[in-house]
């Protein structure tokens, strides 16, 4: 019937708008809930969400050993080229030949965050930091070399 | 004791003990002229932080926070900056009207405030046709937005302005309509005999559930006339920039701004003068002892209290409904509220004529 359906429709209205005020007046009066973060102000305590991604680093020990064999999955991955791989070739303890890595070339200035590399490293050695304060005055600063110097492969990581 | 009226009756009788009663009133007028001014930068400051602070803290975020403490001097510095911006006429506008109209609107606004009671005997001029006057002048300023949306030669102004006038011809029937309300039952038009008839208890619980509707109908329609979210067509900033003002610069600007926050602030002041008893204090029954603590707070804390609850009502509002389509807004005047507010003024007549209220 028409008339119960004009009633029901304000009272409906009305109880979705109350819904509403009742959100909204909740995080008015609960100050705890707010997500500002004042960022120069908080840098020491800032704590940046787990799945945020701001730059690729390579995973050290505290031996100084990663665990990047050299594959360049990574660098195939890449959608816009922003990984190079510069192989070497090591003699190990058995004297043979073996293929290790010399430099891993990272362009920040290059990357889209995409993630792709670290899904496709077979290792694990590298992953997503949440650091983000990137400026530099000089665009040559971002080109990163990712190992370390000195570092080397950990044994047994094939 | 210190009162506001105590002030302004010593003040009038030493300029009528000073000076001629003709020099006195002439001067009665200009002191009012600087209060009234005063009030309205006050309000305009206080009232765009306000808002700001208010949106912040709806939407988990802090608000202007830099200038000063709590930056409550933000908008200040706001008001600086907007003093020192050109105020641009654009080639194409009609300048005599496009300069003329955030005058014609501030006026508007200015002249509402004629009949406010903001304390006990603090009024500037106590009319007996007081709710008919500012119901009256309040769509004087639709005169002023109109000139404004005509005068810039833009169709995004023009847009906002014919949306504007028909928003404010709709609303101000059911606005109307739930004022005349709290009229019947008071038999006058004063703001004074108003406040007076609710010394035992505001209408708000003395009129029962029927005053409860036409205080939600009332509390909508202002927000459409004030062209506030959820009713903000005429300003629209996702499809008209800024509606009537999006040509505007500068201080010309500011006074659109200012007036649309002196506006809110007189419709709540009417609402609460008529819906929660403007200055009078809140008393229950016969708790004695609880009425004479409330007589304590004075009249003026009790009015702007009232008045700021309900802009913070309308803050509220704005924060957190969607806003209408242009059908949506008629649709709601023509179908929902008017029908309700006709038969709700039926019921209060009957209420008023059989003695049904406190």
């Amino acid at each position: 019937m028409f008339i119960t359906n004009y009633i029901k429709d304000i009272f409906n209205g009305m109880k979705s708008l109350l819904t509403g005020m009742k959100i909204t007046g909740y995080y008015f009066t609960h100050h705890k809930e707010i997500i500002t973060e004042q960022y120069p102000d908080n840098r020491a305590t800032l704590k940046m969400a787990d799945r945020f991604r701001g730059e690729v680093v390579m995973i050290h020990d505290e031996n100084n050993e990663h665990a990047c064999t050299g594959c360049s999955a990574c660098e195939l991955a890449c959608p816009n080229g922003t990984i190079k791989i510069i192989n070497k070739f090591e003699l190990n303890a058995e004297g043979k030949k073996k293929k290790a890595i010399d430099t891993f070339v990272y362009h920040l200035e290059l990357c889209t965050m995409c993630n792709l590399c670290i899904i496709a490293c077979p290792t694990d050695t590298i992953k997503m930091e949440p650091n983000f304060e990137h400026s530099v005055f000089d665009r040559s600063q971002l080109t990163k070399v990712l190992n370390h110097t000195g570092s080397k492969i950990k044994a047994g990581v094939e | 004791m210190l009162s506001l009226e105590n002030i302004t009756n010593t003040i009038h009788e030493w300029l009528n003990a000073t000076f001629n009663p003709t020099l006195a009133l002439l001067s009665e007028f200009v002191l009012i002229g600087i209060c009234a001014i005063a009030l309205f930068a006050m309000l305009g400051l206080s009232l765009v932080l306000m808002e700001r602070k208010v949106a912040a803290y709806m939407q988990l975020r802090l608000g202007p926070n830099r200038v000063g403490p709590f930056g409550i001097f933000q908008t200040v510095a706001d008001t600086l900056k907007l003093m020192m911006k050109e105020g641009l006429t654009p080639d194409g506008a009609d300048k005599f009207l496009f300069n003329l109209a955030p005058f014609v609107v501030m006026i508007a606004a200015m002249m509402l405030l004629a009949p406010i009671a903001f304390a006990r005997g603090f009024q500037i001029w106590d009319i007996n046709i007081g709710v008919l006057f500012l119901s009256a002048v309040s769509s004087v300023s639709v005169i002023g937005i109109l000139m404004a949306g005509w005068a810039s030669n833009n169709k995004y102004s023009f847009l906002g302005a014919m949306r504007s006038g028909a928003q404010i011809v709709s609303y101000e029937l059911s606005a109307g309509l739930s004022i005349i309300t709290i009229v019947i039952l008071t038999g006058s038009l004063q703001i004074s005999d108003i406040v007076n008839s609710q010394e035992n208890g505001w209408w708000i619980f003395k009129g029962h559930i029927p005053i409860v509707i036409s205080f939600i109908t009332f509390l909508i329609a202002i927000t459409a006339e004030t062209n506030r979210a959820p009713f903000d067509l005429p300003e629209a900033e996702s499809e008209l920039t800024a509606g009537f003002h999006t040509e505007y610069s500068g201080m010309k600007f500011a006074l659109f701004f200012l007036s649309e926050y002196i506006n809110i602030f007189i419709a709540c002041a009417l609402g609460a003068t008529l819906f929660f008893g403007g200055w009078m204090p809140f008393h229950i029954g016969h708790w004695e002892a609880f009425n004479q603590i409330m007589d304590y707070i004075p009249s003026s804390v009790w009015f702007m209290g009232k008045t700021f609850f309900l802009i913070f009502l309308l803050m509220w509002f704005r924060w957190t409904f969607p806003r209408l389509r242009v059908d949506q807004l008629l649709s709601l005047e023509w179908k929902y509220l008017l029908p309700i507010s006709m038969i709700n003024l039926l019921v209060v007549t009957v209420m008023a004529i059989m003695g049904w209220h406190f």
